[in-house]
């Protein structure tokens, strides 16, 4: 794209954007003349530029929205229909504008001659009103004088314009007449470049003559100014300078065009300069006397102000933020029939333009929600007792280091009742929390994600996606978001946010070993731990919590948030306790030191870093390092995932960690103890079971021939351990609920014992199907059961779905499937079988495995794997000379001939279904039998 | 062979049509060899700040003269074991987006200019996690070396994260 035409764009999205502000105004006050010039004078630049450049669609949409503004100039009434027509032709040049930008300076095809019918209908439809209007003739529109006079006035050289008249265009022919009719010596310059506004301007000066100020027969706008006589057109001249500046509307030359990027390189230099200031400070403040000392005081005071300035010239009055506000308001107020006014105070309060960017689109989201839910209908307003038109306030203004931004109305406030309701409905809090909550507490409800209160959605707001997008939005630039709101009287939201991202005050910690900058403005306190004082962490099930002030404060060490380790560790006598809050939540991170604040710059982290949330940056410090800045909402959302695990997801979780990090297959496991048919207790692996669930018996339906329950909305079948053993016909009836991908299975049993966390051993196989063996457990031994025999009971393609797989015993199999469950469902197995097993989740955790040097027997692995499949895996491992000989078996619950020789062009040994354990079990006999071959 | 050097490298091959310059570098006991033209600078990393929960590759970040500089342990990358206590690092400084990456190496050697037309396809049965990353190799007299591209490895590294 050229630059003329990047130019073009740019300052013509500027103009449009005015274009579309003072319309607004112009519809609520139709004789303010000053408006409707300056609307004039950006639509013809744009028609004129665009003519220019050879943009045919734009110039003849801009050319008739030109001419039906003309009219309204002639002194024709404002319509909210026409000022409609015309914001829809801005709206269409703008899309336009759009599809230029991006087809790189091609005009899109298309055709608007909807919108330019409908503009000349409303402009010819004027000039009749108006002729009537205009008992004597002497008047003649323009427009119509301009194509009549084309045709009839001989007298000039007829010229041909290839294309037919627009209305409001001025023939050739006249324009030539015009020509000729000037004084020559009079500024033929203005009536080129500027004819519109000179003539706009001299309407102003006569504002005796309205509604036609033009009452020559034979004038057309541009002849205006020549026609006068000679003296009065050079006051004209003299004036005009005086009038622009007096509208505003002169150019002013104190200021210039800096691209962004330049300035924002400029404050990449300065954040440099910063940092190394904050290095030599760092220097000298181990150097006690050092000459430095003054000199650095001076330079540091420099930079310091350096910083101010360039960052002053990224700030950009928030005004322009709200640029687009006055238009969305009147477009909603016409669309849901309701008198909005919308006063903005505080427009020029400055803030960097990053934010400005960032909080554009949650303020208009705000405004909507405003108008179409926070104010009421007319009718409703007037019962109220409150004026028919609705206000709705913005306003914006410093406060500290932060700007504030108010979005007041005075319609119906929030109903309380109404987000007590909801949010019981949605499972947010209790009845009993309810209580105790202040107002303004419940009222902070509506920022949860999924919150709507409004009735019925409506295609402005309502759809329960609102807020929450809102706060969202808000804290990810580090700020919050508070309401307050009174029924009947109306609601205020307020949005604090920094005033740049750029520098940020942080609180430098330390956690295992590691440092990191913790965010000032999340900060709210800093608790030293000591296990004999008031501030000793307890328990709750393994949760650290804090009793501050009276409140418990959940606590989570950094170490962990950082998966540095996986269990626990306080140091319960030597540690901190940042508390910090984001939003509403309050936690409190361990950490294992704190040593000072420093003011940072942030940098963003590279690409290959950036979907890591619990960082926002990185930044240098003064020492020269690198460290990493925390970022407060990646750890808030971590804690609420870890605070929402009821105790099963825990237990899974938990299970998972540990599988991911290599299981061994020898680490204790929790198991679960039932009894079922038998005296002797049975076990299962806990990690496997879903959920433990009691159904009154009663419930219990026959279908089929099976027994099955409704179980969150669906049908669970039923499968009985013991199928001879007496079914309860009253009572409740206990079961094991296993879930995977979506399906559900009851495990009847008599009665769950206990949970236990022992190792698995199992010592003696069992022939009997559905029990793998037996083991000790907690000291007595206990049947445990094969899962793998009961769930095809339920569902006979439970394991087509997915695979699993296994090994023989004496030796070691490194075992690699993605899903838990089959890896804690097969690990028995194999066990059983007598064989050591790494489980992996992985092949990405297989070939570290590998890497480290760790030795298998034998592998066995999953096909259907992400990332990496079975089949890949097996190929990169037979690539591999250490592996070329390493017994590897598939295990797939697909078994096709296509897919067992894939799996013999990928090299491995066999191939065996998921839900045949024999055929596997045989299989890894095989492999080691063909080894002990190869090898002898 | 040629074919594959034209398809697979940029305009600055063609300029130079005859010879490309190679910065080589030693990992786990093998010759790699970098274009030059990505090549930064070479640097000894130090101070280097691990990174929490990122990716096994990612060594961690380091502040090189200012900049941030994200280093990758091209060791773990390549699946090598990793270097012996107390021996010497040496890191490759690249330009890759607008971003710093630091290649985490064993040992820089020398550069070499290697004619484009000598240049190999990766050895069919060269394992995937070095075929993913390798532009071909050139026959050296005494040993191989495999061209290491900068553009395909990190592009390896940045993609499966974002998707």
């Amino acid at each position: 794209m050229d630059d003329l035409l990047r130019e073009f764009l740019t300052e013509t999205f500027e103009s449009l954007d005015v274009v579309d502000v003072e319309l607004v105004k112009f519809e609520q006050e139709p004789n303010n003349a000053k408006i409707l010039d300056n609307i004039f004078r950006l639509v013809h630049t744009i028609k004129g530029t665009c003519g220019f450049l050879g943009l045919p669609r734009l110039e003849a949409i801009a050319h008739a929205a030109e001419t039906l503004m003309g009219k309204f100039r002639d002194g024709v009434p404002v319509t909210p229909e026409s000022v409609s027509l015309v914001l829809s032709s801005i709206d269409r040049i703008k899309e336009i504008l759009g599809e230029l930008e991006m087809s790189n300076g091609q005009e899109p095809a298309g055709d608007d001659q909807d919108l330019i019918k409908e503009l000349e209908r409303l402009s010819e439809s004027a000039d009749s009103g108006e002729l009537a209007a205009q008992a004597t003739g002497d008047t003649v529109p323009a427009a119509e004088a301009a194509t009549d006079e084309a045709v009839t006035e001989g007298e000039d050289i007829y010229q041909v314009l290839e294309r037919p008249l627009r209305p409001g265009e001025v023939s050739l022919d006249e324009l030539e007449r015009a020509f000729r009719e000037a004084e020559v010596e009079i500024e033929v310059a203005t009536a080129e470049d500027d004819e519109d506004s000179d003539a706009s301007e001299q309407e102003t000066e006569t504002p005796a003559a309205p509604p036609a100020p033009v009452t020559q027969s034979d004038s057309v706008d541009i002849k205006i100014a020549s026609n006068k006589p000679e003296g009065e057109a050079k006051k004209e001249e003299v004036k005009n300078p005086s009038a622009r500046s007096s509208n505003g509307q002169g150019v002013s030359n104190q200021s210039i065009r800096v691209a962004v990027d330049t300035l924002e390189d400029l404050m990449t230099m300065v954040s440099e300069l910063v940092l190394t200031r904050n290095q030599l400070l760092e220097i000298v403040r181990r150097h006690e006397d050092s000459e430095f000392k003054v000199p650095l005081q001076r330079l540091s005071n420099v930079t310091a102000e350096l910083q101010e300035g360039v960052m002053k010239t990224r700030m950009q009055p928030i005004g322009n933020a709200w640029q687009k506000l006055p238009r969305i308001v009147r477009d909603l107020s016409q669309e849901l029939q309701k008198p909005i006014s919308l006063e903005m105070i505080g427009a020029d309060t400055e803030l960097d333009r990053q934010v400005l960017e960032l909080i554009k689109d949650p303020l208009t989201h705000m405004i909507r929600n405003s108008a179409d839910h926070g104010l009421e209908n007319p009718a409703e307003r007037v019962a109220a007792g409150k004026p028919e038109k609705g206000t709705i306030t913005l306003s914006a203004y410093h406060e500290g280091g932060h700007i504030l931004i108010e979005v007041r109305d005075d319609g119906r406030g929030l109903n309380l009742d109404k987000i007590k309701q909801k949010a019981l409905a949605n499972g947010l809090t209790t009845e009993a929390e309810l209580e105790k909550m202040a107002d303004q507490q419940i009222q902070k409800f509506i920022f949860a994600a999924g919150f709507s209160t409004a009735a019925k959605v409506t295609s402005v707001s309502g759809r329960g996606v609102g807020m929450d997008v809102v706060r969202n939005n808000v804290e990810e630039i580090g700020g919050s978001i508070d309401v307050r709101s009174q029924e009947g009287r109306g609601s205020s939201f307020i949005i604090k946010i920094p005033l740049t991202l750029a520098i940020v005050s942080t609180l430098i910690v330390e956690a295992s070993g590691d440092r990191f900058a913790i965010p000032q403005l999340s900060v709210v306190e800093l608790v030293r731990v000591q296990s004999n004082s008031e501030h000793r962490i307890e328990r709750i099930k393994d949760r650290p919590v804090l009793r501050l002030r009276n409140k418990l404060l959940p606590l989570v060490p950094m170490s962990q948030l950082l998966g540095f380790e996986q269990e626990e560790q306080l140091d319960e006598d030597n540690g901190f306790i940042v508390v910090m809050q984001v939003g509403s939540q309050r936690f409190g991170v361990v950490v294992d030191g704190v040593f000072h604040t420093e003011e940072i710059v942030v940098k963003p982290m590279s690409s290959m870093l950036r979907n890591l949330t619990m960082f926002s940056g990185n930044t240098i410090l003064g020492d020269g390092s690198v460290i990493m800045i925390i970022d407060p909402n990646g750890v808030a959302s971590a804690m609420a995932s870890h605070a929402s695990g009821a105790l099963v997801e825990e237990v899974e979780e938990k299970a998972e960690e540990i599988s991911e990090e290599q299981m061994d297959g020898d680490a204790p496991i929790s198991m679960l103890l039932f009894r079922a048919g038998s005296a002797e207790p049975k076990a299962v692996p806990l990690s496997l079971v879903t959920r433990l669930e009691e159904f009154d018996v009663a419930k219990i339906e026959r279908s089929n021939g099976r027994d099955l329950v409704q179980y969150r909305g669906s049908l669970m079948p039923l499968v009985y351990i013991n199928e001879t053993s007496q079914h309860k016909s009253e009572g409740t009836q206990p079961m094991l609920v296993f879930s995977d991908s979506g399906r559900s299975m009851g495990l009847v049993v008599d009665e769950i014992v206990d949970i236990v966390e022992d190792r698995m051993k199992i010592e003696v196989v069992s022939d009997r199907s559905g029990i793998l063996g037996s083991a000790i457990i907690k000291e007595k031994a206990t049947e445990v059961i094969d899962l793998g025999h009961y769930l095809p009971l339920a569902f006979d393609d439970w394991f087509m779905r997915k695979e699993m797989q296994e090994g023989p015993s004496h030796r070691t199999l490194l075992f690699v499937d993605d899903s838990a469950f089959f890896r804690n469902m097969l690990t028995p197995v194999l066990k059983a079988a007598g064989y050591e097993v790494t489980v992996c989740a992985s092949a990405q955790a297989a070939y570290e495995l590998l890497e480290k040097g760790e030795e298998y027997s034998a592998i066995v692995t999953d096909i259907e794997m992400p990332d990496i499949n079975g089949y890949q895996f097996c190929e990169s491992l037979r690539g591999d000379t250490r592996f070329r000989h390493l017994p590897i078996i598939a295990l797939s619950a697909v078994v096709t001939p296509q897919s067992i020789q894939q799996g013999r062009d990928a090299g491995f040994d066999d191939y065996v279904a998921k839900f045949d354990r024999p055929g596997l079990i045989a299989a890894l006999k095989d492999v080691f039998t063909n080894e002990m071959g190869v090898a002898a | 062979m040629s074919n594959y050097a034209a398809t697979n490298n940029n305009e600055q091959l063609h300029n130079s049509s005859e010879h490309v310059q190679y910065v080589t570098v030693v990992i786990g006991g093998q010759l790699f060899g970098l274009q030059i033209s990505q090549v930064h600078d070479v640097f000894v990393p130090e101070k280097v700040t691990r990174v929490p929960l990122a990716p096994p590759e990612v060594e961690g970040v380091l502040n090189l003269r200012g900049r941030i500089v994200t280093a990758i342990n091209m060791r773990r990358r390549l699946h090598l074991p990793p270097l012996e206590e107390d021996q010497g690092m040496m890191a490759v400084g690249i330009e890759f987006k607008g971003e710093s990456y630091g290649l985490v190496i064993d040992a820089v050697g020398e550069v070499l200019s290697l004619p484009v037309n000598e240049r190999e396809e990766n050895p069919s049965n060269l394992d995937w996690r070095w075929a993913e990353i390798s532009g071909g190799v050139h026959r050296l007299p005494g040993q191989l070396m495999v061209i290491l591209d900068v553009d395909k490895l990190l592009q390896s590294l940045i993609e499966p994260k974002a998707a």
